[in-house]
């Protein structure tokens, strides 16, 4: 059937998808100046959070900071819209405090939407992009369902569980988008047309039920913080009321009917072609896999302050209606539990990453870059990282400048685009803490530290911004100076130092030092210390985190400074990596496929052992002596 | 790389066959000259080693045309039947035809350079071109392949274990999961800590340890060690490689003597007149003597033995050495029947080592002595890999580190680091990387979701 096609106008950008990466998107490339247009299925959709209700967690939590220190929006809007504030993993370190936040997902999709609406160079439309126009190998327009053309320079995909979308309870399957959304169907298609290597991913969500069918004396409450940590670096202090969550168990009897139904679960019976993820399994593969676990414990969770749903974390399920109704009011608190949305799995296209240069750009289609669980991620925070990412690089690769790349010792960003892109991803790939190599210095405290700067070269960071940042750096550098020139007597520390249980001194010591003893905090030593300046949270918080553990810090920038040699190690694209005899085929044959940009980056590449590392090196020095 | 280059291909030492390896564009030739069977490509042939008239020794040859063969150049083995002093005169009759002597790694250099080492071989690249011999090469790779890799597949496990605990704490803080104590993670590293090590005494690692026949200098003070020491090296044209003391106050060298690695201690730093030093001095000179595969014990020729003398030969006994009367420039007063009636095991020879007297026929001694057989090879030949024990070495300092805040109870993710570390370091040794080895257990072993 061919439609009849008619022009709608010309930008510079059009972005695919206003989930979680392309809202990012969409603002980022406005906001450095290009004439943006963003499209979504249904503007209902705009940063809909379609799992779970909240923002951040291990190593999520540090990507949103990231996204915060680059000028990126995530971090305001669940600043503005969260319901209980949590910072996790506090008795584990300071590289990996988290911080996680319930979100009110209404409210969430509300502020993001205004937010787009109000920034000058963005059009937000609702349309079903159907096809991209590729001309001279080059993406240039996008084709809405309707017939209507819009002409661009650069496209971003960012289209989630939307494309080939299909959801599967029990038995039934159906074409769906994510919660009842329509899905994309013919771009899927297309892309598979024009070559690209797609493949089909899974996941799953939830059922929700509504709040007063549950029995909360049976549960145990879970409290948000007291002390709120905001998670923008653009706010001090926050207050809020915040709402309870609640913890249960499931029991044997749960089990029991999950593993009688085991044949009537999508999952298993063979429906599902896509990879699901190995940290997010449904609750018949958890059953399944851990047959010995008496229990798995699932968190109540509210949707939000003006809807009674509740969101049932850690039961995702593809089991059939009737039996998701039984087996989840088998567990306490939940026997009565009327549930409003079922539970579901979704499956969706999405391209294999390894076709993905550094900038996010397709390898084959000229401007066309790609974002979030088109990447093959999972998550909101893993989405909207990369939407900033390829906003901020179709800009700039339109103004012809380098692209922007964050490596593995600068960011948790670095470290999602260099996996996905150089290892791939066989299954939904989800940020952890474990994942970065660096993690000391990639501390959320000092995502600005280490982001804001380049933010504002590239424009995205705004003057506010950049000059709070810059009032942060400088206040930090001169308090902790003062401190290390500080010297305190015995006499005046000691009794503070026995009343937290710190061994006294002997002799004078610099406040510096008694900063680095685990035991003491910054606030701690006030009363020791007059002349003290009036600091913010982030402030203090990052200079206290740099103080305690400077020793171990430094060991981690030595270690990124070897890191570096390597990736400082150019390699020429366009080498023929055939020419080096040494090496392994497949070596080779990979080598030749990503064609690295630097030794760094080809030692990761799987299917490249260091052994081929050390081959490509010699070779290298080879060259460079003759 | 157009030259010829030759050597004897096969351990030292070790009876039965000995191979003598030519590798370059006039092997062919240099077989022809000395070599009455017929010569065909690939083909083993039956003759005899001639020099002139005079028949040396029978032998199987093979000529293996470039590039099919080892160093991907033109190559001719040699398989001496006979003894190891017809092994040594085949040698240097195919020297005299024009080929030069290949240094220590050569044959595999060329290999590499060739571009005909695959990549289980090139795994140990970088040891390859500091290789002492070709055979210390084969061992490295066979080791990466053998025990070692095995034991130290034993202990990444363990790490990993822990890793995998640790990991599973810190991204999964709501989950339902056994929370990782100071204490548990204390008694983890220890039993690490303690395989590690032994590792690092360990057979194995004394092997590792080795980079040549090590060949203990011995003696009281100022009877000519460093004579002997600098006499050594300034023969030997390269010092192939400078190790760093590992014993504080012993000097170790790296030397190439005749073409074979050897690994000289010489007791010299001890030298001083106090007394106690002097008595540190015969402590390290016995510690010397038990890891060493040959021992040169120097007397004083210029005066009678003293009671130090007599203690170090007390120790002596039984073991294969080479005793020097030195000072024969200022006088003999030693009586080498004497001697030699005390030490049945030990050849003598008298010397002026401050005149540079005597150090040829060191040589020739170590050398035969080696192609002799006398001097058991052991193992210490086979292995030379400093990187490894650097690497296990490097290991066990980051478990050490690890336990220390453990037992500081700091946090979780820094100590974490020092275990990934270790992880790390013994991953190199065996070539592998870390990649997603933790992930992969953590979601193996553990429940998790939302």
């Amino acid at each position: 059937m061919s439609m009849n096609r008619f022009e709608m106008g010309t930008y510079d950008i059009i972005v695919v998808g206003a989930g979680h990466a392309g809202c990012e998107a969409g603002l980022a490339a406005a906001r450095m100046g290009k004439k943006t247009l963003m499209l979504s299925i249904n503007l209902e959709a705009v940063a809909m959070m379609a799992c779970n209700p909240s923002i951040g967690g291990t190593g999520k939590g540090h990507l949103v900071r990231e996204i915060d220190a680059l000028g990126g929006e995530m971090g305001l809007n669940i600043d503005k819209t969260f319901i209980q504030s949590r910072m996790l993993n506090t008795a584990k370190g300071p590289a990996v405090h988290s911080l996680r936040a319930q979100a009110d997902k209404n409210q969430y999709h509300i502020e993001m939407k205004k937010t787009l609406e109000k920034e000058e160079l963005l059009d937000l439309k609702q349309g079903e992009a159907v096809d991209i126009i590729i001309e001279n190998g080059r993406a240039c327009g996008v084709v809405l369902k309707t017939g209507a053309v819009y002409r661009c320079r650069a496209v971003i995909l960012a289209t989630g569980t939307f494309l080939g979308g299909k959801i599967f309870i029990g038995e039934s399957a159906f074409e769906s988008g994510p919660n009842g959304m329509a899905p994309s169907t013919e771009l899927a298609e297309k892309l598979r047309e024009y070559g690209l290597p797609m493949r089909r991913f899974k996941t799953g969500t939830p059922a929700r039920a509504l709040a007063d069918s549950f029995d909360y004396d049976k549960m145990i409450p879970q409290e948000g913080d007291e002390e709120i940590v905001p998670f923008s670096f653009m706010n001090d202090d926050l207050t809020k009321d915040q709402i309870k969550c609640w913890l249960t168990y499931t029991n044997e009897k749960t089990h029991e009917v999950i593993r009688r139904n085991f044949h009537r679960s999508a999952l298993f019976g063979g429906q599902i072609e896509g990879v699901g993820p190995r940290y997010c399994p449904s609750i018949e593969d958890k059953i399944n896999r851990f047959a010995d676990r008496e229990r798995h414990q699932l968190f109540i969770e509210p949707e939000g302050l003006h809807t009674d749903e509740m969101y049932i974390q850690g039961m995702s399920s593809s089991l059939p209606e009737d039996v998701q109704e039984e087996f989840y009011r088998t567990i306490e608190g939940l026997e009565n539990l009327k549930i409003v949305r079922p539970a579901y799995a979704i499956e969706y296209d999405c391209i294999d990453p390894l076709d993905l240069k550094i900038n996010l750009e397709n390898r084959s289609i000229e401007n066309l870059f790609c974002s979030g669980q088109f990447n093959g991620s999972s998550g909101y925070e893993e989405a909207a990282a990369q939407g900033l990412m390829a906003g901020i690089n179709a800009v700039l690769k339109l103004d012809g400048k380098d692209p922007f790349v964050l490596d593995r010792s600068e960011a948790y960003i670095g470290v999602l685009i260099d996996d996905l892109i150089t290892k791939g991803t066989n299954e939904p790939y989800r940020i952890m803490t474990s994942r970065a190599e660096y993690r000391l210095v990639l501390r959320q405290d000092n995502a600005d530290l280490r982001l804001t700067e380049k933010g504002h070269e590239i424009g995205l960071v705004k003057e506010d911004r950049y000059e709070r940042f810059l009032e942060k750096k400088e206040i930090v550098e001169k308090e902790t100076e003062r401190l290390r020139r500080k010297v305190v007597q015995p006499d005046a520390a000691n009794p503070l130092l026995e009343a937290h249980g710190s061994a006294p001194l002997k002799s004078a010591q610099s406040l510096i030092e008694i900063l680095r003893r685990p035991e003491i905090t910054y606030d701690d030593t006030e009363e020791i210390d007059d002349t003290r300046p009036e600091m913010s949270r982030h402030q203090k918080t990052m200079m206290e985190v740099q103080i305690k553990y400077e020793g171990y810090i430094e060991k981690q920038k030595q270690q990124i400074e070897k890191f570096k040699r390597l990736e400082n190690k150019k390699l020429d694209p366009d080498f023929d990596y055939e020419a080096i005899d040494g090496l392994r085929i497949e070596a080779r044959q990979k080598l030749n496929q990503f064609r690295p940009l630097s030794v760094g980056q080809a030692s990761r590449i799987s299917g490249v052992s260091p052994a081929d590392i050390n081959v490509l090196l010699i070779y290298l020095e080879k060259v460079r002596r003759s | 790389m157009n030259d010829t280059i030759a050597a004897i291909a096969t351990a030292y030492g070790e009876g039965g066959i000995g191979i003598i390896r030519i590798s370059g564009p006039e092997a062919r030739e240099i077989l022809s000259g000395i070599f009455d069977g017929k010569i065909q490509n690939r083909r083993l042939s039956y003759g005899h080693v001639y020099d002139g008239e005079q028949i040396i020794d029978e032998v199987m040859a093979v000529y293996m045309k470039a590039p099919a063969s080892y160093t991907a150049e033109d190559v001719v083995e040699i398989n001496c039947h006979g003894s190891m002093v017809s092994l040594l005169k085949t040698l240097r009759l195919v020297l005299k035809k024009g080929a030069r002597m290949a240094e220590p790694g050569e044959f595999t250099k060329r290999a590499f350079l060739n571009g005909r080492l695959d990549l289980s071989q090139a795994e140990a690249v970088i040891d390859v071109v500091k290789a002492k011999s070709d055979r210390s090469f084969d061992v490295a790779v066979s080791q990466l392949e053998g025990s070692l890799s095995a034991e130290i597949g034993n202990i990444r496990k363990d790490i990993l274990d822990l890793l995998v605990d640790v990991t599973v704490n810190i991204d999964y803080p709501d989950e339902d999961i056994e929370q990782m104590t100071y204490e548990k993670l204390e008694s983890c590293l220890c039993i690490i800590k303690e395989k590690i090590e032994k590792l690092l005494r360990g057979s194995q690692a004394g092997r590792m340890i080795r980079e040549g026949i090590r060949v203990a200098i011995v003696g009281k003070p100022n009877v000519g060690k460093s004579s002997l020491m600098n006499g050594l090296l300034r023969e030997s044209r390269a010092i192939v490689t400078e190790i760093p003391g590992t014993t504080r106050d012993t000097i170790e060298e790296s030397v190439s003597i005749r073409n074979l690695p050897v690994y000289l201690i010489d007791t010299a730093g001890i030298r001083d007149t106090d007394d106690t030093v002097e008595k540190i001095g015969i402590e390290k000179s016995k510690e010397a003597f038990n890891s060493a595969d040959f021992i040169i014990f120097i007397v004083d020729g210029s005066e009678p033995l003293t009671e130090e003398d007599e203690e170090i030969m007390s120790y002596l006994e039984g073991r294969k050495s080479l005793v020097l009367i030195n000072k024969q420039d200022i006088g003999n007063r030693v009586n080498s029947r004497d001697l030699a009636d005390r030490l049945p095991n030990s050849d003598i020879i008298e010397t002026a080592l401050i005149r540079g007297e005597g150090i040829s026929e060191i040589e020739d001694k170590i050398e035969e002595l080696v192609y002799g057989g006398q001097v058991s090879q052991s193992e210490s030949v086979m292995v030379n890999n400093v990187r490894h024990i650097d690497l296990l070495r490097k290991a066990g300092q980051a478990i050490d580190d690890a336990k220390a805040m453990a037992a500081r109870q700091e946090a979780l993710d820094i100590i974490e680091i020092d275990i990934r570390n270790a992880f790390d370091n013994l991953g190199e040794i065996i070539g592998e990387t870390v990649s997603d080895e933790i992930l992969t257990e953590v979601f193996s072993r553990f429940c998790l979701g939302k």
